[in-house]
């Protein structure tokens, strides 16, 4: 279905900003972000829409850990960090004083670099997120934790061994129940930040077909140092350079015509 | 010209002094670390033989077994340990009652909540609290501590269990509030991060993920701390009387096995007598009871540990 709507596109479209009719879930609109007096984001503006996956590239340094880890807050714990601009979610401004940040990380969940499994059985890893937003009853988390190890891909190696501590299975299973963990609670969009740079060439072959299946429900937002992976699993494809958006676009368009010089450099292997 | 750098290493490693160097310097080291070793274990075996000529005098059945103490009497002497363990146990679970929770709610206020400068601060208060002398704490439980709770309660005498426990709890609240801010600050940060990304609150982060990951830590913390406590001897013998009693009474004056060795040594006993012996049973029986905190410290340190 995508390559329909990605073929009609192509032969219309300015290349840096594409019309679409599908809704954004995010629209990030001139911000800024210094660590202390580092700038580390420049007028960023990107639109995501919803039920695609897109990938943000560029060499080490270029913003676009610090650009996905804003659109859920979670850049804020580092203590110097600034922003201006604003990122609408859903139409709401996730900088506004009284939007929370419990509840903007509970609808976009996140895949962090390193599988980060609590020190816990598997299926109180994946009943975390249910649990401390209220739901008790066993029957239902029972039923949620399937679901989300389903969702995962994950199910079938750990269905014997749920309450055995995540630590116990191997990295790229670990990163798959942290998928799942982030699944449980049904968010809208999922952040995926180099969420294979840990792994081995097999495990990080099955987070990419998982991704492609996710997008069906999901938003998907992803962070890779890969530009393969990018090229492989993504709908739409932001280049990042020192803290600016260099070219954003469906990733056809990037990686076999791309309009910026400097996006062509990179993806050809000239620099980074 | 000089010598290539490869020939003066040759030259250099050829020297004798380095060779005969690099042979005794672990030997001296091996010398000095067996002091260490050597100390603790003549402690054990002088305390092991003077508490066997202890019982060669009284049965090691009145010992275990008996409900009063009393060594210092005209007619029959009696020497059952229970009343000194349970002036001791009084003391320790006091002490426990208000350590703990404080403890542990300074050290989850440290690793999660409190700002890099409040930590920096509060820390080695913290370390400097636990530099105070003992005895120090001792006329703080005797002229203050006590005084405050005959206030509110008529009832407690001079010399009683409370005001010691209590500020014996004072005394180990550093130690636990230190080693378990350890144990949780070393809750790596992307755990953390997994779980305020899932939209929990810093208070489910910190209950729900550090707390339970640190757990084991945090339990080899109270453990070394009741030890601790069991071994405290200042503030117990200052404010805690002499007078060993085999009942459930808090508020009058007990007795623990420290202070009564503090009695004895004190003078009231010659050398030869069943009383200067009965220290060292006495001893040995707190030996026992700080090494099974200590191995008890290990063993669930190691049962409740959360691999990460």
């Amino acid at each position: 279905m995508m390559t329909t709507i990605v073929e009609k596109e192509r032969t219309t479209e300015s290349p840096v900003r594409v019309k679409e009719h599908a809704k954004s879930v995010y629209s990030t609109n001139q911000l800024n972000l210094w660590y202390g007096s580092n700038h580390a984001l420049k007028n960023i503006d990107l639109d995501i829409k919803e039920h695609e996956v897109t990938a943000i590239i560029g060499p080490s340094g270029c913003g676009k850990s610090t650009y996905i880890k804003t659109l859920n807050r979670m850049v804020e714990l580092v203590p110097s960090v600034k922003t201006s601009g604003e990122i609408l979610y859903r139409d709401r401004n996730i900088f506004d004083s009284n939007y929370s940040v419990e509840e903007l990380r509970t609808r976009v969940g996140m895949v962090f670099q390193k599988p980060n499994p609590f020190p816990k059985s598997i299926y109180d890893n994946v009943a975390y997120g249910p649990r401390i937003h209220g739901i008790r009853n066993k029957k239902i988390l029972n039923e949620i934790v399937e679901k989300s190890l389903r969702g995962a891909a994950i199910w079938d190696e750990v269905k014997d061994r749920l309450h055995e501590n995540a630590y116990g299975v191997s990295g790229g299973q670990q990163q798959r129940i942290c998928i799942a963990r982030a699944l449980a609670i049904e968010p809208d969009v999922i952040l995926m930040d180099e969420p294979t740079s840990a792994l081995d060439p097999i495990s990080t072959l099955k987070i990419e077909e998982l991704v492609q299946e996710l997008k069906k429900d999901y938003s998907i937002i992803i962070v890779t140092h890969n530009m393969q992976q990018a090229a492989r699993i993504s709908d739409k494809t932001a280049f990042f350079l020192n803290g600016e958006v260099v070219e954003f676009d469906h990733t056809d368009t990037i990686f076999s015509n791309p309009s910026d010089k400097r996006t062509e450099d990179y993806i050809s292997g000239r620099f980074g | 010209m000089r010598p290539s750098v490869q020939e003066m290493i040759a030259q250099s490693n050829g020297k004798k002094s380095k060779k005969v160097i690099e042979k005794i310097i672990p030997v001296v080291l091996f010398l000095i670390a067996s002091v260490s070793v050597l100390t603790t274990v003549g402690i054990v075996i002088t305390l092991i033989l003077e508490t066997i000529t202890f019982f060669t005098r009284v049965p090691v059945a009145d010992f275990l077994f008996g409900t009063t103490w009393l060594p210092f009497s005209n007619k029959e002497e009696l020497y059952g340990i229970w009343p000194l363990i349970l002036g001791t146990l009084k003391v320790t679970a006091i002490a426990v009652v208000v350590a703990v929770p404080i403890g542990i709610s300074a050290a989850i206020y440290l690793s999660e909540y409190a700002s890099e400068p409040v930590r920096r601060t509060i820390k080695p208060v913290l370390e400097i609290l636990a530099g105070v002398p003992t005895i120090v704490y001792g006329f703080f439980a005797l002229t203050f501590v006590t005084p405050v709770l005959q206030s509110f309660f008529p009832d407690v005498k001079i010399f009683n269990a409370i005001s010691p426990g209590i500020v014996v709890g004072i005394m180990i609240v550093p130690m636990i509030a230190s080693l378990s801010e350890d144990a949780m600050t070393s809750v790596p940060r992307q755990i953390r991060e997994g779980a305020l990304a899932m939209g929990s609150t810093k208070l489910e982060v910190a209950m729900k993920i550090t707390l339970p990951a640190a757990f084991s830590g945090i339990i080899a913390s109270v453990v070394l701390a009741i030890s601790r406590a069991i071994g405290e001897t200042m503030i117990v013998s200052l404010a805690g009387g002499s007078t060993p009693r085999f009942d459930g009474n808090f508020t009058d004056s007990i007795q623990t096995m420290t202070a009564y060795i503090v009695q004895v040594s004190k003078g009231d006993a010659g050398y030869g007598t069943t009383i200067y012996y009965s220290i060292y049973a006495v001893g040995f029986t707190l030996f026992l009871f700080t090494m099974i905190m200590n191995i008890l410290a290990g063993y669930l340190s190691k049962r409740f540990r959360e691999e990460y």
